[in-house]
């Protein structure tokens, strides 16, 4: 089919859009020359940069005031739906508020998803959307059938985020329905977890712990190197689990997608949740004390020994140096 | 206070997974176990009802062959009785028509004051089963709740943010879907497994729920392409000999960011 016009659910964090929002708006104006941001919230601050990224015309709701996004953004973009402007395609972010807004809006339209891709493609097939499954070892292509718009989620860094040019969209204000009793959700407080450093997913080295590492204490072994090379320092889900580092420490499906020039798994057997998030890194170092750990099939140097033996000698080693 | 739990029964994560070689689908004909991600789900669900100090906790599945070992397993956790929905014409059914079943199914027991769900199970992840369950049901949702308590008749929840989390508060009836983690599961009690045996557990088809199934054909999605990735290629494995932080050491400097 021919695609012409094609939604990006955008976000944006601190008063700019954020990198997944113009990773998909790239994409998106590759697929079509009309793309259309839409923003649960103020545009007015990011629109000139969602131009630039690709969207020809901005769909803003202003304010949730609170509302949860997934069922306020949803029932919004359904009305614009509803007055004749149906897009052949939505593009959304796989993470909390792309999810929850997709997830709302297959049941209001009746139309399927297709979540967790990398890449999308207009083919003989139809729209074509490529999911890797198996810890990435398969791709999975999977064409829509049967009426738009197209659900479909991208997970972060699938795409490479490169600016068309300047340009000023046309934005236009949506007003958010009454949601009734589905509304019922209201966010009363917003707490926001501190850390020092480079951030996770742009650090050029990230340094991981999981269970090898015993108890919640060893993880200052993980703070400790991560912070003599200057990256970041990451998690397994397990420990996230354990309750021994905030969720926002999570490289993984359900966490962040990380691709420095050097990953460091320590104590980390390597389950596929964990290497979805990581295998895309430049170099993988990993240390494990069972040689036959899965995340040692995909390291380039693999160290088979006891965490709490190697990394404090490494410790050492890299603080004499300094 | 009742609350049902929506579980999913999944081949055993140990054990690789497959595709079948002609509908690409995840093959799912082994026996199945209790996703431990909706482990967490029955924990809180038992730990609110007791809490409340009333009401019961049911849990819904739905699955291929009558299979119900999982759903026992919650069932010995404490839960009280179980809903199966099995027909062979909801194979390759899309997450959207699983979660018109699993609201139909909750509506087959009576609704509930508290629908909990995992965040995505672990084997197809799609992770928007339990958002559109709250849709078909018409209920208000809180996704990626981390803490969770009711007072009244309003929930109180901890919501994972990407950036910390957020406090929400939600009038019941509600949707919510909680993550691993939130609370420490029990394991259940030889007296739980063996009572399990006994508690009621009904089989319904997606007909007796009035759900239309419509497995491959309305699926709206066709696989059609299957492809080995490029694999990544192990590198060197060594052995500890007390020595090998100096292999890491050269390692690094040989990229120069030490």
């Amino acid at each position: 089919m021919t695609i012409n016009n094609v939604w990006v659910f955008a976000q944006a964090s601190g008063g700019v859009a954020t990198t997944g929002t113009l990773e998909l708006l790239t994409k998106a104006r590759s697929l079509s020359s009309k793309v259309t941001a839409f923003v649960g919230g103020d545009a007015s601050a990011i629109a000139a940069s969602l131009g630039e990224y690709g969207a020809t015309k901005v769909y803003a709701t202003g304010d949730l005031n609170g509302k949860l996004p997934g069922v306020a953004i949803s029932a919004a973009m359904k009305s614009i739906i509803d007055s004749g402007d149906a897009p052949d395609v939505i593009m959304f972010p796989q993470n909390y508020e792309g999810r929850d807004t997709m997830a709302r809006l297959s049941v209001k339209l009746d139309r399927t998803v297709l979540t967790n891709n990398i890449d999308i493609a207009d083919s003989a097939d139809g729209v074509v959307a490529t999911t890797p499954i198996f810890g990435g070892n398969i791709l999975v292509a999977t064409a829509f059938s049967g009426q738009g718009p197209y659900l479909v989620s991208f997970r972060p860094k699938s795409f490479a985020a490169e600016p068309a040019g300047a340009s000023s969209p046309e934005v236009v204000a949506v007003t958010v329905p009454d949601l009734g009793k589905q509304g019922g959700a209201k966010v009363v407080a917003v707490h926001t977890e501190q850390s020092s450093g480079p951030k996770l997913d742009e650090a050029a080295v990230v340094v991981s712990g999981g269970r090898g590492l015993g108890e919640a204490g060893n993880y200052s072994l993980i703070e400790d190197l991560a912070k003599l090379l200057k990256g970041a320092p990451g998690a397994s889900r397990a420990i996230v689990d354990a309750g021994w580092v905030p969720y926002s420490y999570q490289v993984g499906q359900t966490g962040k997608v990380v691709k420095p020039s050097v990953y460091i798994a320590a104590g980390i057997s390597g389950a596929t949740q964990h290497m979805v998030g990581m295998k895309g890194s430049k170099n993988i170092i990993a240390i494990n004390k069972d040689k036959e750990a899965p995340i040692f099939g995909i390291a380039d140097l693999g160290i088979v020994g006891d965490v709490h033996k190697v990394l404090p000698k490494l410790i050492e080693a890299l603080k004499s140096r300094s | 206070m009742n609350i049902v739990v929506c579980v999913k029964q999944i081949p055993d994560p140990a054990s690789p997974g497959a595709l079948d070689a002609t509908t690409h689908a995840l093959k799912r004909d082994g026996k199945l176990i209790l996703d431990e991600s909706d482990a967490y789900g029955v924990e809180m669900a038992l730990q609110l009802v007791a809490t409340a100090g009333s009401g019961e906790v049911y849990v819904v599945s739905m699955a291929p062959n009558g299979e119900t070992s999982g759903m026992r397993t919650a069932l010995a956790m404490g839960a009280v009785k179980g809903l199966l929905v099995s027909d062979p014409a909801l194979a390759g059914s899309d997450a959207l028509t699983t979660a018109k079943v699993l609201a139909a199914a909750v509506n087959k027991l009576g609704g509930a004051d508290l629908v909990i769900t995992g965040t995505e199970s672990s084997d197809g992840y799609t992770g928007t089963v339990p958002e559109q369950i709250a849709e078909c049901l018409g209920l208000p949702s809180v996704t990626f709740a981390k803490k969770v308590k009711i007072e009244g008749s309003v929930l109180k929840v901890d919501r994972q943010s990407e950036s910390g989390y957020d406090e929400v508060e939600c009038t019941l009836p509600a949707v919510i879907s909680v993550t691993a983690g939130v609370v420490e599961p029990r394991y259940p009690s030889f007296k739980g497994i063996m009572d399990a045996k006994k508690k009621p557990l009904d089989v319904v088809t997606a007909g007796d729920l009035a759900v239309t199934p419509t497995g491959w054909a309305g699926a709206g999605q066709k696989i059609v392409n299957v492809t080995q990735a490029e694999a990544r290629k192990a590198g060197q494995v060594i052995e500890d000999d007390g020595e090998a932080f100096g292999k890491i050491v050269a390692f690094l400097e040989n990229l120069k960011l030490i």
